[in-house]
């Protein structure tokens, strides 16, 4: 199974030129060949969330997608969500300001999940965020406070 | 001049200084280490078979295998309490000759990459001859039961531990109580599951000899000192480092034998080498909790009195003893703590710890205390129920008011709020509008229920409550002690010449924002802003030997320890302050980095008295040390936060769902440092809780196979099964913490269980159903909602019948 292919990944507006084998998901080659460690592994069969990313602004499992099936996508990790340095991008901030993290394990995904949601339909309502929301899991915080960031984020991106 | 009183740091909502790199992927988590390095990776061949014999194991060539037969000069990992009641077993690193439940690690394969590994794990061949299993605490304690370890049990049968206390007068009370009320309370097996499943990364320095583990731990320190023993090194050879950690629960406090194989291939190899554990594994040998059934009576007046209670207590706890707690964790402490914060006079337990042939035990957020106040708290709605008396007012009644209190087991309950959370909890339910509420729904055929509890939880406490869980024992001269004593906090402040403060702290957080907290803490005495304290914790190469996060401890015992060491500091600026600035150590303030005399008003910037100390230590004044630095222990006897819990539920009739529609909490941790962080540990508490009493349950299955291996077959709740959570705060102090601060971490976990159980009692009350052992799942239910609407069914045809 050593046999590699090389390929090419956009991830965060970064070229990113890879061997790999043809088995490798998408989560291990951001983690382990572009260096992205920002993406957390959970469960690697789906349900956690941890893993998510936006592919073409859609929210993704990274965990269940092939790196292969990523050519010539537009990625986005976590890393790629701040603007720069010096600021955070709104989910961000909402998170930090709301206490919506405690270990940090699952905030990654969290962060994109809601990203994507809300560079989508900004002025998404509480009733669709709980739904949205709900597709990824946090063993720490009992999600209130991640309701609470993202409405707050909501807030912020549609004014 | 009138004195300035600076503004508090403690008591704000700071927001974390955890969170930024966090927020921005730049968390650092084992895993990641790993993914930097080039290192080698290890995976384990697990039993299938719950009990059995190992016939063989065979590997291709080119497989690189370790098996038992190499390990050669690596011990056992022994875990055991002085007590005449404790049967000690051994738990050999890769299985010897026998396996003792299904997950247990008999090899490990190393290959260059993660997935190379996983290849060569399916090429590997183990054969096991079957055994009976023992599968339930009845098989394990019966005449003739096969026996999980080959040791001489005094007592039962695969009875390790087994404690009693009974109070003198208890007999004559009991027998003459006027009501007697009986529950069976249990709960199924959970996983503390972290969303981090377990993971260690083992770097050998060729150049020290010495080997660096980064480890998902709740413990660097105590863990470091299992690995040297087990691998029969000296504890400086290795330097343990718990990075950002991805959530612990209890579940990361345990010796894990994967580590030592870890370390042990490292060193042998002299290669760096990582292990990854899948979800997979992690159900399956990563330390479950809280199978426990007991049996409680509880002795009542005519008026609700609660006189005496009378408890059997059973916990299945798998094949082997979890280091350094012990597989006495469970029984002991609710041997001690069951009757929590009522006014019970007499008392007589017995509690068990039994082996089985499933996964060890290890604590799980609460340990078993969700049990034991699920135990307490149907009791008191079943006796409410028998006695007529209302729930509330029964539990007000016996509930403690007066402090100190000793409950019969010995312990005190300190400074609390019992009456007063209850009073609140009662107050934001507003019992009255929910039963108008609840009998227009059941007009339209919907089943609502409500339910409290109430309960006291012992926290933040040190090596006195630790050492009562043995025997006092004598040391032989020369022998160290074989039983490992949890207990102090230690820290190391420090002034650096540039005037930066940096504290060391021996705890290891894992996501409760303890460094912001004790930053705030130790601001207030120096006279700082929090973010200009640094807290550098879980490496053992930079911090003091200490135990840990964990047992709601962390704020009381590091918190105690940083403000005594705060307190020390900061007398010594005021000291080399009045030398110059004039008067008194006692004339001086501290406050936004400076020393200010408080008459004069001149002041003279922490920096100077820094670059006095370390850079002109010809002019110290009293000729003092050339350094500004304060070393703090704190070791207290122990604490009890307390809580008061509402839940409103409602149970769908027809498929036996339960949704949490409400969930109160009324609490009283002491002082609050950092009330958002605060809130944030109830709230992330309670959802365990309410996943404990609806979702969560590891299956066995006759075979002791386990078929809740993924997160499709155990259900965390996500969001959706999630209700907004109320908060309402009380903050009694006690002298038990010299911060003011009680733990709050496990309280959440602790009474949630029971408020749940009852108010889906409640719900169903007209049915004659109680709800008694957890998960409540729609399975359950809807079979017990079923079988009473039958029996109601045959009864009414009975009864017209006779008609």
């Amino acid at each position: 199974m050593s046999q590699t292919v090389p390929i090419r990944l956009y991830v965060n507006g970064d070229r990113h030129d890879i061997e790999i084998e043809p088995r490798r998901t998408l989560a291990d080659a951001l983690r382990d060949d572009c260096g992205l460690t920002g993406t957390h592994l959970g469960c690697e069969h789906g349900v956690c969330g941890a893993c998510t990313i936006l592919v073409d602004g859609k929210p993704v499992r990274a965990c269940l997608m092939f790196a292969v099936q990523a050519e010539g996508t537009s990625i986005r990790t976590v890393e790629g969500l701040a603007p720069d340095d010096q600021q955070l991008h709104p989910v961000q901030r909402a998170f930090w300001e709301k206490h919506g993290l405690q270990c940090g394990f699952c905030t990654p995904g969290f962060l994109m999940l809601v990203a994507g949601q809300l560079e989508e339909k900004p002025d998404t309502d509480e009733e669709e965020m709980r739904d949205v929301l709900s597709s990824n899991l946090c063993r720490c915080t009992g999600y209130q406070n991640i309701l609470k960031a993202s409405m707050a984020a909501a807030e912020e991106m549609s004014g | 001049m009138t004195a300035v009183v600076p503004p508090s740091w403690t008591g704000r909502s700071l927001p974390r200084v955890e969170d930024p790199s966090i927020l921005r992927g730049h968390g650092r988590y084992v895993a990641d280490v790993a993914a930097r390095d080039r290192c080698w990776y290890a995976k384990f061949v697990r039993s299938s078979i719950a009990a059995g014999r190992i016939v063989g194991i065979t590997a291709p060539p080119g497989v690189r295998i370790y098996t038992a037969a190499d390990l050669d000069g690596v011990g056992e990992i022994v875990a055991s309490l002085a007590r005449p009641d404790f049967v000690t077993t051994r738990q050999p690193i890769l299985a010897r000759d026998v396996v003792r439940f299904v997950g247990e690690p008999v090899a490990m394969v190393l290959a260059e990459t993660e997935a190379e590994a996983e290849d060569a794990l399916e090429r590997v061949v183990v054969e096991i001859e079957p055994l009976p299993a023992v599968l339930s605490v009845a098989d394990a304690t019966a005449d003739q039961a096969r026996l999980v370890h080959d040791v001489d049990f005094p007592g039962d049968p695969n009875t390790v531990v087994d404690g009693r206390i009974h109070t003198p007068g208890f007999d004559e009370v009991f027998a003459a109580a006027a009501h007697r009320v009986s529950v069976q309370v249990g709960s199924a097996r959970q996983s503390a599951m972290p969303l981090e499943a377990r993971a260690s990364h083992a770097a050998y320095d060729p150049a020290t000899g010495r080997t660096t583990l980064h480890v998902t731990t709740q413990m660097p320190h105590v863990i470091r000192t299992g690995l040297a023993d087990v691998l029969g090194i000296r504890e400086d050879d290795l330097r343990v480092i718990a990075p950002d950690v991805g959530g612990g629960f209890g579940a990361k406090m345990a010796l894990a034998r994967e580590d030592v194989m870890v370390v042990h291939a490292a060193r042998r190899l002299r290669r760096n080498i990582a292990w990854i554990e899948t979800r997979e594994e992690n159900f399956m040998a990563a330390w479950h909790s809280r199978e426990q059934v007991y049996d409680v009576e509880g002795a009542f007046t005519e008026d609700g009195d609660l006189l005496a209670v009378r408890a059997d207590l059973r916990c299945d706890v798998g094949a082997y003893s979890c280091y350094p707690v012990t597989y006495g964790v469970e029984p002991l402490m609710a041997m001690a703590e069951l009757t929590g914060p009522y006014a019970v006079r007499e008392y007589s337990v017995r509690s068990r710890a039994v082996l089985s042939n499933k996964c060890p035990i290890a604590p799980y957020r609460g340990v078993s205390r969700p049990v034991q106040v699920l135990a307490m708290e149907r009791l008191m709605d079943v006796a409410a129920r028998r006695l007529d008396i209302d729930p509330v007012e029964l539990r007000m009644r016996n509930l403690v008011h007066e402090f100190p209190h000793r409950i019969p087991s010995g312990l005190v309950l300190d400074n609390a709020s019992h009456r007063q959370t209850l009073a609140a909890a009662a107050d934001l339910a507003d019992v009255a509008d929910f039963r108008r509420r609840q009998r227009t729904a059941r007009d339209e055929g919907r089943l609502l229920g409500i339910g409290f509890s109430s309960f006291a939880e012992r926290t933040g406490y040190g090596t006195p409550a630790f050492a009562a869980r043995s025997a006092p024992f004598e040391l032989k001269p020369n022998a160290v002690a074989d039983v490992i004593t949890p207990g102090f906090e230690r820290v190391v402040l420090a002034m650096d010449s540039s005037a930066g403060v940096t504290v060391r702290i021996g705890a290891s957080p894992h996501g409760q924002g303890l460094r912001t907290a004790l930053a705030q803490v130790i601001s207030d005495e120096l006279g700082v802003a929090p973010d200009e304290v640094r807290v550098i914790h879980s490496d053992t190469d930079a911090t003091p030997y200490g135990w840990g996060s964990f047992a709601s401890r962390a704020m009381v015992m590091a918190g105690g320890a940083s403000l005594l060491a705060a307190r020390e500091l900061a007398g010594r600026l005021r000291t080399l302050a009045s030398s110059r600035l004039g008067g008194l150590p006692g004339d001086i303030d501290l406050s936004d980095g400076e020393a200010r005399h408080r008459e004069t008003g001149e002041s003279v910037p922490f920096f100077v008295l820094a670059r006095d100390t370390y850079h002109s230590s010809h002019l110290i004044p009293d000729k003092g040390e050339p350094a500004l630095e304060a070393t703090a222990t704190y070791d207290p006897s122990g604490t009890f936060a307390n809580a008061c819990h509402v839940a409103e539920v409602e149970v769908d009739p027809a498929t036996g769902a339960v949704a949490v529609t409400r969930f109160l909490v009324a609490e009283d941790a002491g002082r609050l440092v950092n009330p958002a962080i605060v809130d944030g540990q109830i709230q992330g508490g309670v959802v365990q809780g309410i996943a404990n009493a609806l979702f969560e349950e590891l299956i066995y299955d006759d075979r002791g196979v386990l078929v809740t291996t993924s997160l499709m077959d155990y259900l965390p709740p996500t969001l959706h099964e999630v209700p907004d959570i109320e908060i309402a705060h009380l903050e009694t102090t006690s002298p038990q913490s010299v911060t003011g601060a009680k733990g709050v971490g496990e309280g959440g976990t602790i009474g949630a269980p029971a408020a749940i159980a009852n108010a889906v009692s409640d719900a169903l009350a007209h049915l004659g159903i109680d709800v008694n052992h957890l998960p409540a799942t729609p399975h359950r239910l809807r079979t017990a909602i079923r079988s009473a609407q039958a029996a109601q069914a045959a009864d009414i045809s009975d009864r017209e019948t006779a008609s």
